[in-house]
């Protein structure tokens, strides 16, 4: 388990002036100080990890989240942000002396330009919420989390979050223009803008992934792609993940780069077939979803070269979608993966390391060894086209050492990404959950460079100070 | 510049880095020195340039990933993509034409200006295409940041930071970037348009088609505003998008398919068509699109500026007199439009009287400077260069 940083017992006793002080700055509804109601605050994605907060507060306004940064500074009470709390890796998790930030109230879509291409939107609004209120006009927002029905766009600023989509259109950091933040001293500065790479430091981009420790986002101007003219989904089945990685690499040696290239193991597929009676073929190794986009004659001249390209890799099965519906059917066992694999087991956890796509068959080789030497399930999806792995580790929360042996488990699959020249997380974030990690993939002077620039927005460390660096001996 | 210094490799920039910082001794940071003109002038005795550190140090066509040690002269990175059918999306523009460089840029120059060409409308800006760096700090330490796959969000990007930061923060001394396919055919429709918002316009059509337009400039040539929308794939996508196209924006002026347009976007890209004189300045700004046509008034209004429109409208390059008041109408009007400036070239004099950036918030610029601190604690780095407290 991993350690929470102690308390301020100042900060505790004085609760109820704390509380007094939030009834003051906002509308009484917007403070939550009951036990019963703050329960659900208590926990995100990462469910085995709870702890109550000191407060919660609900603003509706940018003002509102200044004057509870602005108080909160002056009276060294910490602050955790927290959007739609499906943070995988407890990015939303409270600290008992903090107080917790909820931005689901700051929902509304201030303005959208299709000429110039952009939408600004406050940070509660839900990353699908964004493309709902552009689709009418044949525009997208590009990243696409399989969380989108759920999470935030201040979330998603919070962890770069990407999708299934962003291998040809980006993840987070590279679709937006600018933001609203209010810093940790409570003042309101505006990053970027409306218009591309404003001149001086990227401070966009440094915000972009830093998990709610630099500053609360209120505002963010993204931009909006218009769609193509359709898409179309491929189904490619291959009797081993070796084999299926070569073609990986072969459809990207040949210049084409598909829209999404998603990568399914023997036990995913068969966790998602029984879930979602997709069609999948319950014989192979490993299958691939890969999706093309343009009009009809280009997404068959691209499917038949993929198609093509597939066929010198002896594929037990090629199934091409002749339709809309056909490819959601192929998509749907996907999208459900993490809920199919939550009905065969009561409880995992779900993985995100990098590697680079070359690795593939060494690493789920690895995971397989270890697999059985932890006694543990694992199923295997992966953003094949970006090296993005997300085993779910099966386990029972129910039962203390299986939990235990999950995160051993994990912890050693993430080792093995960096070894093989990864990263610990692609689009999940460190979180609390491989905050102990970190020392894995950085030495200690680079993770004291990072902490340095936490220090530079945030002096007193009181913006989710237990999150994404090992918790340094005087803390 | 009187005393350069030019490690042959990481280890040696830091020693020079450290030796530096005990003599409390600022550096002016320069990879080729083909961009000395751009921004203020620094103010430093002495120079280190990363020009002794070259070479591909990794490249993985399938894998996507090139990286390179940051002296690599950029044309060896791109002969070497060519070799695969590769490219740097972003397609970094070459500046020896503006700035009279003899040699070209280099990789770490490239990434720390953060300057990208037409293609950055849609692909990207090479900060997006930025996936890992070593970088040289104030300290004199060897900080790696990101790494070499395509998807990483662990810990602080310091990669999207240094890039962009002129050599204000840190010595890169080796980039990863993303590489991706260069596509098998293009095609270049180009639209004689009535006016400067005519021509706006149509870009905006172009962006907002589904045909995926990888470049949106707006010439204005002698005979008249042109239009200019790029479309890139396999040859018979982009004829049946052309055709599309075509007759999408027949309304907004005669439209002409150009098959092979490498050159006018070549030009594009290195600001040809801004037509700047060599006593000229430069700038750039940056802004949303509608506004363009505005920003565009303002300014041959002011001082006859000429301009060059790229990003759909969004990038406007300008030439005019190098004075105080051109500069002054060029901040106006940036201002006006709620945009960003640069001024890219002008005579050392005018580039340390005026600011070369928009000036930041006071709170935004408090935290810049511990930021700045956090990184470059003794100041070495290019003072000057970017602000003049800075
Ligand atoms: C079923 C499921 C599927 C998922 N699929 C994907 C996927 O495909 N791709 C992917 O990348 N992620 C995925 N996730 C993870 C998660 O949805 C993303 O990390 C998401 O961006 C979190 O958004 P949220 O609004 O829930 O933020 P939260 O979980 O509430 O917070 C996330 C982090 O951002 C901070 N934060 C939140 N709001 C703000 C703000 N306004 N200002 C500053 N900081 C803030 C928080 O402190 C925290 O550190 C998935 C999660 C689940 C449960």
């Amino acid at each position: 388990m991993i350690a929470l940083p102690p308390p301020k017992p100042e900060i505790l006793a004085r609760r109820d002036e704390i509380v007094a002080a939030l009834l003051a700055l906002l509308p009484a509804d917007a403070v939550i100080h009951e036990a019963l109601r703050m329960r659900p605050y208590e926990t995100d994605g990462l469910s085995a990890y709870r702890q109550m907060p000191l407060a919660v507060v609900l603003p509706s306004t940018t003002a509102q989240v200044a004057a509870v940064m602005r108080y909160c500074h002056d009276n060294g009470v910490r602050v955790v942000p927290r959007g739609a709390g499906t943070s995988l890796s407890g990015g939303a998790l409270p600290l008992e002396d903090a107080v917790v930030i909820g931005m689901m109230r700051m929902n509304r879509i201030l303005e959208i330009d299709f000429d110039d291409r952009l939408a600004v939107v406050e940070a509660g609004v839900t990353n699908l919420g964004i493309t709902k209120a552009v689709e009418h006009e044949g525009f997208f927002y590009a990243p696409d989390p399989s969380s989108q029905l759920a999470c935030m766009i201040g979330g998603n600023v919070g962890m770069n979050s990407g999708g299934a989509h962003c291998l040809k259109y980006g993840v987070t950091a590279n679709n937006l223009l600018g933001l609203k933040l209010v810093t940790p001293q409570g003042d309101i500065i505006d990053l970027g803008g409306d218009h591309l790479d404003a001149a001086g430091y990227d401070w966009l981009g440094l915000m972009t992934g830093s998990e709610g420790m630099l500053g609360i986002v209120t505002e963010v101007t993204v931009r909006i792609l218009r769609g193509p003219e359709g898409a179309r989904a491929m189904l490619a089945a291959f009797k081993g993940t070796e084999i299926a990685g070569a073609a990986v690499d072969a459809i990207i040696g040949s210049g084409i780069i598909p829209v999404a290239l998603e990568f399914m193991d023997k036990p995913c597929i068969h966790a998602c077939e029984a879930f979602a009676h997709a069609g999948y073929p319950l014989d192979a190794e490993a299958m691939l979803i890969i999706e093309v986009e343009g009009s009809v004659a280009e997404q068959d001249s691209l499917l038949d070269r993929i198609k093509e390209i597939c066929n010198r890799f002896d594929p037990i099965s090629l199934k091409v979608a002749t339709s809309a519906e056909e490819s959601m059917a192929i998509w749907k066992g996907r999208k459900g993966a993490f809920g199919a694999v939550g009905r065969i087991s009561p409880d995992y956890l779900c993985m995100d390391g990098t590697i680079p796509t070359g690795e593939l068959p060494f690493v789920l080789k690895r995971i397989g060894e270890m697999s059985v030497q932890y006694g543990l399930q694992v199923a295997n999806v992966f953003h094949a086209g970006d090296g993005n792995l997300h085993p779910l580790i099966m386990f029972d929360a129910n039962d203390a050492s299986s939990f235990h042996k999950a995160e051993a488990f994990g912890g050693d699959i993430l080792k093995l990404c960096v070894e093989v020249g990864g990263c610990l997380t692609g689009e999940h974030g460190v979180g609390v959950e491989k905050r102990d990690l970190m020392h894995v993939q950085f030495a200690p002077h680079e993770l004291d460079q990072q902490r340095a620039i936490k220090t530079a927005f945030d002096p007193a460390w009181l913006l989710n100070p237990h999150k994404v660096f090992p918790l340094l001996d005087a803390a | 510049m009187s005393d350069l210094i030019a490690p042959l490799n990481e280890a040696g920039v830091a020693a020079a880095v450290r030796e530096a910082g005990a003599m409390r001794a600022p550096l002016s940071i320069e990879g080729h020195g083909s961009k000395r003109g751009l921004l203020r002038p620094v103010q430093a005795a002495r120079g280190l340039t990363t020009r002794g550190l070259t070479g591909i140090t990794l490249y993985k066509p399938t894998e996507l990933v090139l990286s390179a040690r940051a002296g690599t002269p950029l044309p060896e990175i791109e002969a070497a993509l060519a070799e695969h059918g590769q490219m740097i999306a972003p397609e970094p523009p070459d500046t020896r034409g503006v700035f009279g460089a003899e040699l070209p840029a280099t990789i770490g120059g490239i990434v720390a200006t953060n300057l990208s060409g037409p293609r950055r409308i849609t692909a990207g800006a090479m900060r997006d295409h930025l996936l890992g760096i070593r970088f040289v700090n104030g300290m004199g330490e060897v900080v790696r940041n990101g790494g070499r796959v395509l998807k990483n969000v662990t810990g602080l990007d310091l990669c999207k930071l240094l890039a962009g930061s002129h050599g204000t923060l840190g010595v890169m001394t080796e980039v990863t970037m993303k590489v991706l396919p260069a596509a098998r055919a293009s095609a270049t429709l180009a639209i004689a348009v009535p006016d400067l918002a005519t021509g706006v316009r149509a870009l905006s059509a172009g962006l907002t088609s589904p045909f995926g337009v990888t470049g949106a400039a707006l010439r204005l040539d002698a005979a008249g505003p042109v239009a200019l929308l790029r479309l890139e794939d396999f040859p018979d996508f982009v004829a049946y998008r052309a055709g599309r196209l075509r007759d999408d924006l027949a309304a907004f002026g005669d439209v002409t398919v150009i098959e092979d347009s490498a050159a006018i976007w070549r030009d594009v890209r290195d600001a040809v068509p801004l037509g700047a004189m060599p006593e000229d300045a430069i700038w750039r700004i940056s802004i949303r699109p509608s506004a363009a046509p505005a920003v565009a008034a303002a300014l041959q209004a002011a001082f006859g500026a000429r301009l060059l429109l790229d990003w759909g409208g969004g990038l406007v390059w300008i030439a005019g007199p190098a004075t105080e008041a051109a500069h002054a109408a060029v901040m106006a009007a940036a201002a006006a439009a709620r945009g960003s400036f640069t001024l890219f070239r002008a005579p050392a004099p005018m580039r340390a009287a005026v600011p070369v950036l928009p000036e930041e918030a006071p709170a935004l610029a408090a935290i810049g400077a511990r930021v700045k601190a956090a990184l470059d604690p003794f100041g070495l780095f290019n003072p000057g260069r970017m602000r003049s407290s800075l």
